[in-house]
């Protein structure tokens, strides 16, 4: 048996019992397993161990919802080199890359070994971002543009370069780091698990819920407890919450940058609406300090209960005027249909997530493939998916799964009405003191609003938390940016790019 | 006394004219609006400060802003209120007003390009583009007032007073609709321009000024305002010939035609394709270009049966 099998609602897995592959074996496996569609791989990263280093690889089987874990090891000083999977399959090349920049290990066959995000602590001290030979063209007709690192707004840093022919771009390279803060080793670096749920709150701002989703899920397992429904329900609810905020959000900041004033102005309002609604319920518009491990320090009450249903029902009322609004105006329908196009095929070498690659025709939601939670029970989710890949489907995409997701808190909060008016819902506090299973593997899968986030938690002999990697849908979606952009007029780019929305801090780390 | 009070209205309509397309834009929004005057706090505020340069940019960027608004001052002086008589005014300013817009134009581009910012170069690549697909747009429509009253400077063009036939006022209405479509264009609104974005590779004529601050910033701004007061008081000159309204409609006139327009329009649409521009463009100067034919024929007396 070459994989540990498990799936997102089992728990810890010990280290001793994931095979251990030869890196031959592996490779062989990996490369024939990821040829078929029902497979990507959710997480594989490098961990030193004394003086062996061992990799672990997370590979979700969409088609029958497991997840199945398995490693290989080499000594932490040989200098033998991997033959590169990237070079069969594209969507391994950001977990290759951080292995090779973070540890020196060298993998043969590669096909572009650009650094990942320059920490600190990189193997090779020499390469750093202001020498970083980006990628050129020779050409009479070409020129270079460089946007960033520093943008205008209140935009985060990452440097775009774009190789154009006139108005058309033919390349573009995105250089990203400049946002690494060093967040894994400040995880391992405290054993105060509050400070590190708060960490996990910090790791993409706009994605406050679901990195500190991920990461409770995986202590939860660890712990080896489980938690009352209620309390599973609630956290789905700010999940949602989330959810919406964001892709209302992103509606009215598409509008924004093709100048539709009516469609941005509606939607910062109802944004602001749906994060004060969160507000209302735990004190802070993004949900920070309201996923907390194994119990909650804000649970629902009836009225609150009540609020947050009156006011969803009304942001989406006035939300599905905007999206009408949206699809029947011509001259927004112009600049976005048709406009940076990533093909399904090309989404799924790239290993594409989230809503993105539904957009694309790639059903990738870890909601239906492999749920947890209310998901698993109350909520059958249905993803929704799109065909043509362009700005508009990454756009109406977004507007079917506000509608959605309204309707989801809607029947989480219809289930619960009767459990709170009876006061029979008391939830425990959270509890930071939970001992975790010692010399074990735990992951946090959860879909967030920009696609699949996994925190692969690992702890030592004595159940600390040795390491915790953790991977934003963003890792995988910036190739897809870069592919979407190819051939398109430059000024096009800026909704390219506002139809991902992609994390920067969440790629950094 | 004249002459004076033509230079005033024009002044006002080129202050009013920004204050009115927030305001529109605004009220569409459900907002209650900055200050009507804003920008001329904003500006006031830049005019008080320095400049700061590039180490690489050479005496033609420093000069710029001064010719470009420097240009765009002179053409508005040619531009009368109604049949009040403007500042300058010879046989022939017809010409002179549209290139001393291109001047100001060719200032503008040679700076970007001066700057050596990639970004610059884009704007200045399609601020030419743009540029020389308008201005036969604007000969045009020109020529077709001159064509239509028989008159070569705009004081005189207008000094003839009402329209006499249906003929002439059907020509004088769609060259206000031709001029109202080259102020958005030559303003830079949307749909051709978008000017509240802070997307550098989206923008056209605010990418060219990026390297401006303080004095010089003031300068381009104020020869914006300028030369939009300037191309909306043609256009609702010409609106109020033809219809024969009392000269001083011809100020509040440009005022809310073009505020009132580009507030909706920005409001409600959003803005075009970069490539579709140059369709939008040209079909502007298509249709000057049938406009001033058919003068032409209608002068032959030709009848259209």
């Amino acid at each position: 048996m070459n994989y540990f099998v498990t799936d997102n609602t089992s728990g810890a897995v010990r280290l001793s019992d994931i095979p251990e592959l030869s890196y031959g074996e592996f490779y062989d496996d990996l490369a024939a397993k990821l040829s078929d569609e029902r497979y990507h791989v959710a997480h594989y990263f490098a961990l030193p161990d004394d003086r062996r280093m061992r990799f672990f690889c997370l590979l979700l089987d969409d088609a029958a919802g497991q997840v199945l874990v398995t490693s290989h090891a080499m000594e932490y000083y040989e200098d033998t080199a991997l033959p590169s999977l990237t070079a069969l399959h594209p969507q391994m090349h950001p977990f290759e890359r951080d292995i090779a920049e973070r540890y020196g290990i060298r993998f043969d066959g590669m096909p572009w070994p650009k650094p990942l995000r320059f920490p600190f602590d990189r193997y090779d001290r020499r390469s750093s971002m202001d020498n970083y030979p980006f990628y050129t063209m020779e050409g009479g007709s070409l020129h270079e543009v460089n946007v960033g690192p520093i943008h205008a707004g209140v935009i985060e840093p990452g440097a775009f370069r774009f190789i154009c022919n006139g108005e058309q771009v033919l390349h573009l390279e995105i250089a990203l780091g400049y946002q690494h803060r060093g967040v894994e080793a400040a995880f391992a670096a405290t054993d105060n698990r509050l400070r590190q749920v708060c960490l996990s709150e910090t790791v993409a701002g706009d994605s406050a819920v679901t990195h500190a989703t991920a990461f409770t899920e995986a202590l939860a397992k660890l712990a080896g407890r489980a938690y009352p429904e209620q309390l599973v329900r609630e956290r789905t609810l700010a999940l949602e919450l989330e959810r919406m905020a964001m892709q209302i959000a992103d509606t009215g900041a598409l509008s924004m940058d093709v100048g539709y004033q009516l469609g941005q102005v509606a939607c910062e309002a109802l944004r602001t609406m749906t994060i004060n609604t969160t507000q209302a319920w735990c004190g802070n518009r993004f949900a920070k300090g309201l996923i907390r491990p194994l119990g909650t320090d804000h649970p629902l009450t009836a009225e609150k209960a009540s609020m947050i249903r009156r006011n969803v029902a009304e942001i989406a009322r006035r939300y599905d005027e905007v999206r009408h609004d949206l699809k029947s105006s011509p001259t927004v329908l112009a600049r976005f249909e048709q406009c940076g196009i990533v093909p399904r095929d090309e989404m799924r070498r790239i290993g594409g997530v989230g809503q993105a690659a539904r957009a694309s025709g790639l059903q990738r939601d870890i909601r239906a493939s492999h749920p947890w939670g209310i998901y698993a029970s109350e909520l059958r989710h249905e993803p929704i998916v799109k065909r043509h890949g362009d700005v508009m489907a990454r756009l109406m995409m977004r507007c079917r799964e506000v509608l959605q997701s309204a309707g989801y808190i809607d029947r989480m909060l219809a289930a619960s009405e009767e459990l709170l008016a009876g006061g029979s819902a008391v939830l425990p506090a959270p509890d930071y003191a939970a001992p975790l299973a010692p010399d074990s593997l735990a992951f946090g899968l959860v879909e967030g609003w920009r696609g699949e986030t996994c925190h692969a938690v690992v702890t030592d002999a004595e159940g600390r938390i040795a390491a915790c990697r953790v991977k934003d849908p963003s890792l995988h979606n910036w190739m897809a940016l870069a592919l979407a952009v190819r051939s398109e007029g430059i000024s096009d780019f800026p909704i390219c790019n506002k139809s991902f929305n992609l994390s920067y801090c969440g790629h950094d780390l | 006394m004249n002459t004076l009070l033509n230079t005033l209205l024009l002044l006002a309509a080129a202050v009013a004219i920004p204050g009115v397309i927030n305001r529109t834009r605004a009220r569409l929004a459900g907002r209650r609006g900055i200050r009507f005057l804003q920008h001329l706090y904003d500006v006031r505020l830049q005019l008080r400060k320095g400049a700061v340069y590039s180490p690489t940019v050479s005496a033609l960027f420093r000069a710029t802003p001064s010719v470009y608004a420097g240009a765009a001052l002179i053409a508005a002086l040619f531009v009368p209120v109604g049949d009040l008589q403007p500042l300058l005014s010879f046989e022939g300013d017809i010409v002179a007003f549209a290139y001393l817009l291109a001047l100001g134009r060719v200032a503008l581009i040679l700076a970007a390009m001066d700057t050596g910012s990639s970004f610059e170069g884009m704007g200045a690549s399609r601020e030419a583009l743009y540029g020389a697909l308008v201005e036969p747009a604007l000969m045009l429509t020109a020529g077709t007032l001159a064509l239509a009253s028989g008159q070569c400077s705009f004081a005189r063009i207008f000094a003839a007073g009402a329209a006499i036939d249906t003929q002439q006022i059907v020509i004088l209405l769609l060259a206000t609709y031709i001029l109202v479509k080259i102020v958005f264009t030559e303003s830079g609104r949307v749909p051709v321009d978008d000017p509240r974005t802070h997307l550098e590779l989206t923008m056209i004529h605010e990418v060219m000024c990026l390297d401006y601050c303080g004095v010089d910033m003031a300068l381009v701004k104020i020869g914006g305002w300028l030369k939009t007061a300037a191309l909306s008081l043609l256009a609702a000159d010409a609106a109020t010939t033809a219809w024969g309204c009392p000269w001083w409609l011809a100020a509040p006139g440009a005022v809310l035609l073009t505020g009132l327009s580009v507030g909706i329009v920005e409001s409600t649409q959003a803005r075009n394709k970069l490539s579709r521009n140059t369709t939008f463009i040209l079909t502007i100067a298509a249709l000057a270009a049938l406009v001033f034919f058919t003068c032409y024929l209608l002068r032959l007396n030709i009848g259209l049966q």
